[in-house]
């Protein structure tokens, strides 16, 4: 079966997420769709499975227009989709999540889906026990499951999206085995969707790149690694000069830190941070680094190790202990986690105040926040709902809420979807808190904004942590490389491994 | 545009009553009953004499006592469903103060007032503190003690304080005369009973809007998550949330078992938990609401007795009318925050709001 996907655009809002994407789908072979974090790909896998419609372009199955109106249609024409979080019923059993997949009859045969279930599971060597809850499975399991359910439903186009965060080692070699076995034995096409470079060069035969919602290339695998690292990120100016700023005492101290998460355990890091320092923290989404630095927040739970916070120990401490400590932490999700959608500028103001008095004297507070207003330039007045701000002005809006002589302040992409204005803006505000002596921490996806804002960067892959390279003398390249799993003094063409 | 707009708006705030009359007038119609005349006599059975409407009156003073409860905890976002438990642990309270303190009136009255507060604050931090320390949901956590407290009221007036005459549904022997909250001449409405729920809503409205724990309880409930981060100590301000509105539930038992029955039975709550429920969520969780629809529903209650007696009609009819009222204010709700969401969506198609990046990746 070949599948075609033809100038697909789909927009979110001003966002494009797909930008007018084209790519071809052959039996037998295994595609790569290699991207950053945002690039597009899962958008576009969800066209194709129909999950969401596409706002432009054309699917068609062996020349074939189709429309998809949802991913039952897909499947009954055999594409399937296999989420980055597998989408079963975690309290039934394997049995029935692969029951529920195909026999739609009111009394399902569950003799004949035991059957079916074991000889599939036989043919692949996968060890499912049909009796089994799914909570009890790993995630690796449970995406074997997934891909009997979809097997069994006929499909031809088996899409996986970042199938192998999370499995174990063993677990990841049998799945590249399974893969290779669906298209180069049975014929079907597989489309894995990764950001890891390592595993695309290992498993697949093509591999297309995307980078906000364009394709940049495509290519046969092998292909040289640096090729394939230039039209995932593209290539930016030098960094920008930066002054230099005196740096005081270690403020934060990470000492064998390890902490543990369903799919990914960041292990022993050791990291000192000190006043007026930037360290930036880079990696892909869920490599780690949004473990770590909640971490540094109290807001997630360390198993060894230890977290210093001005020489005071602070392992095991509760948020409200940090926030004490003079830590602050802005979340990327800023009307999910850092304002109250429903309440006004100046009642956040007044909440932000955490030792205010018990009566508020909401004249005055309304007077204060008229001043922050204007003092952070948000677009706004004392009484707009947070809601109703644009992106920029709530990220202003969270900057105005964090309390003055902050010694440690930790933010989630302090820049995402913010034009360059507003940036720059928020830059300026967090560097003169770097001269005040707060420490910062930050992540971002953001290559350009890493090297130019940050004194050092930490790189994350897979929970692992990369020694802080300087970031005066680090390049788009080399940190490109190590986003992406590789190290930078590894040969620039990788062979590929069967 | 501005007129339409605003004539929009009314009709959609009166569209829910309208929608309520008109359902009741239909089951009326099916029941082959006049729809007018069941009406009038809904309205004459509680507003025709004196004696209605101080029975109206005095109906309502629970209703508004737990529909200021639970406007705390709902506007915490903590579905408190365990008022029915916190009435009745109040009158339990209350019953112990009047049957073992011998004092007079006053300080005897004052002590079983404070006692039912008590009452029924222990018996709300109990489900906020299931929630918080034990992962119960307060729904579950809420029905479970009602049952419990349900059963402890029957157990008392069927051991400890069974009537020297044996013990029976009808509940303990009369409470001494000290322990009767005075009433306004021959009305069955006790006037302090009335100040008492008045002084709650001014009292509530005040904590909710012009304190810190008011604003804090706001943010919690539109926001969990993001009250947390900015620093809501949230532990305590659910269980000071339960704490308050079994206070008031706990008052409101007192003063059925002190002022209406003059005993302790067994149905002391009597279903105003449920009902004020249905007062909170018609008043939007905003106190100074709760007192007007309390008293709609206490008519309503008070004067649907009357169906039965002149039109032979159940008097059940009044739920009918209560329950449709509340799910058309629901409905109407519903839909218009549906208008509002699909609204803002066309702003964000034009380009003035960005979408979030977690819908792209």
């Amino acid at each position: 079966m070949r599948v075609e996907l033809v100038d697909i655009r789909k927009y979110f809002g001003p966002v494009r997420a797909n930008d007018g994407v084209s790519l071809t789908l052959e039996p037998g072979t295994i595609h790569g769709l290699l991207g950053e974090n945002g690039a597009g790909k899962t958008t576009l896998m969800k066209c194709l499975s129909g999950y969401q419609a596409p706002d432009g372009g054309a699917i068609r199955v062996d020349g074939q227009p189709v429309f998809f109106a949802s991913p039952d249609q897909a499947i009954q024409r055999g594409i399937g989709m296999l989420h980055q979080d597998p989408l079963d019923f975690p309290q039934m059993r394997v049995l029935d999540n692969f029951l529920l997949a195909f026999d739609r009859r009111m009394l399902p045969n569950r003799r004949r889906g035991r059957a079916m279930l074991r000889e599939l599971g036989a043919h692949f060597q996968f060890d499912l026990d049909p009796d089994a809850e799914v909570t009890s499975l790993t995630i690796g399991e449970r995406q074997q499951l997934e891909i009997l359910r979809l097997l069994a439903l006929g499909a031809q186009v088996i899409i996986l999206d970042e199938p192998t965060t999370g499995i174990s080692a063993p677990q990841k070699v049998q799945l590249f085995a399974t893969l290779r076995r669906l298209a180069e034995e049975e014929d079907r096409s597989v489309v894995f969707v990764s950001h890891k470079l390592e595993e695309v060069d290992q498993l697949c035969h093509r591999v297309m790149v995307l980078r906000r919602g364009k394709v940049t290339g495509e290519a046969e695998v092998p292909c040289p690694v640096d090729r394939l690292v230039e039209m995932m990120f593209g290539r930016s100016l030098p960094p920008a000069h930066r002054a230099p700023v005196d740096l005081g005492p270690v403020i934060l101290q990470l000492e064998g830190v390890t902490i543990p998460s369903y799919r990914l355990t960041v292990r022993n890091v050791s990291l000192p941070v000190r006043a007026g320092e930037v360290v930036g923290l880079a990696g892909l989404e869920g490599s780690g680094q949004r473990l770590f630095l909640r971490a540094c927040a109290g807001l997630e739970r360390v198993t060894s190790g230890r977290i210093m916070l001005d020489g005071r120990d602070l392992t095991g401490a509760s948020y409200r202990r940090f926030l004490e400590a003079g830590v602050a932490y802005s979340p990327a999700g800023r009307l999910e986690e850092g304002l109250v959608g429903g309440l006004t500028l100046t009642e956040h103001f007044a909440l932000a105040e955490r030792n205010g008095p018990f009566f508020i004297d909401w004249t005055a507070a309304q007077e204060r926040a008229a001043e922050r207003i204007r003092h952070f330039n948000v677009v706004g007045q004392p009484e707009s709902l947070v809601e109703a701000l644009s992106g920029g002005n709530q990220q202003r809006a969270l900057l105005a809420l964090l309390p003055p002589g902050l010694r440690l302040l930790l933010m989630e992409h302090p820049t995402r979807g913010l034009d360059v204005e507003s940036a720059r803006w928020v830059w300026q505000q967090l560097l003169a808190r770097r001269e005040g002596g707060t420490a910062i921490v930050f992540i971002s996806a953001d290559l350009d904004e890493l090297l130019e804002r940050s004194d050092r960067i930490v790189v994350f892959f897979g929970g692992r942590v990369s020694a802080s390279l300087p970031a005066r003398d680090t390049t788009v390249e080399q940190l490109g490389y190590l986003i992406a799993g590789k190290e930078v003094r590894n040969t620039q063409h990788a062979t590929r491994s069967t | 545009m501005k007129i339409t707009s605003r004539l929009i708006n009314v009709l959609l705030n009166l569209a829910p009553i309208l929608l309520a009359f008109l359902f009741t007038t239909l089951i009326l119609v099916a029941a082959g009953a006049p729809p007018g005349e069941a009406y009038r006599n809904i309205l004459s059975g509680a507003f025709e004499s004196p004696e209605k409407i101080s029975d109206a009156v005095a109906a309502c003073v629970p209703l508004i006592l737990c529909g200021i409860g639970m406007s705390i905890t709902f506007t915490a976002g903590q579905w408190n469903v365990g008022v029915e438990g916190q009435i009745i642990l109040g009158a339990v309270f209350a019953t112990w103060v009047a049957r073992n303190v011998l004092w007079p009136q006053v300080p005897v009255l004052t002590l079983m007032l404070l006692a039912g507060v008590l009452g029924g604050a222990l018996w709300g931090a109990l489900a906020g503190l299931l929630k918080v320390y034990g992962k119960v949901h307060e729904i579950f956590g809420g029905l479970g003690l009602n049952y419990v407290a349900q059963g402890l009221a029957i157990w008392l007036i069927f051991n400890p304080w069974k009537p020297a005459d044996g013990a029976t549904m009808s509940g303990t022997d009369p409470f001494p005369d000290p322990a009767w909250m005075p009433r306004l001449g021959h009305l069955r409405v006790a006037p302090l009973a009335v100040i008492l729920a008045l002084a709650a809503v001014v009292v509530a409205y005040f904590l909710l809007r012009g304190t810190r724990w008011g604003l804090e309880l706001k943010a919690m409930g539109k926001n969990f998550r993001s009250a947390f981060m900015l620093g809501v100590p949230s532990t305590p301000r659910i269980l000071t949330a339960f704490a308050a509105c079994g206070a008031l539930a706990g008052l409101a038992g007192a003063i059925r078992c002190s002022a209406r029955y003059g005993r302790m039975i067994p149905e002391i709550s009597g279903g105003q938990g449920y009902l004020s429920l249905l007062v909170a969520l018609l008043a939007g969780y905003r106190p100074q609401w709760v007192p007007l629809i309390a008293l709609f529903f206490a008519a309503i209650g008070v004067g649907s007795p009357r169906l039965e007696l002149n039109m032979h009609l159940d008097s059940s009819l009044g739920g009918v009318l209560e329950g449709s009222v509340v799910l058309a204010v629901m409905l109407v709700t519903g839909w218009r925050a549906l208008l509002a969401r699909r609204r803002a969506r066309q702003d964000v198609g034009a380009g003035l709001a960005p979408a979030s990046e977690e819908e792209i990746a």
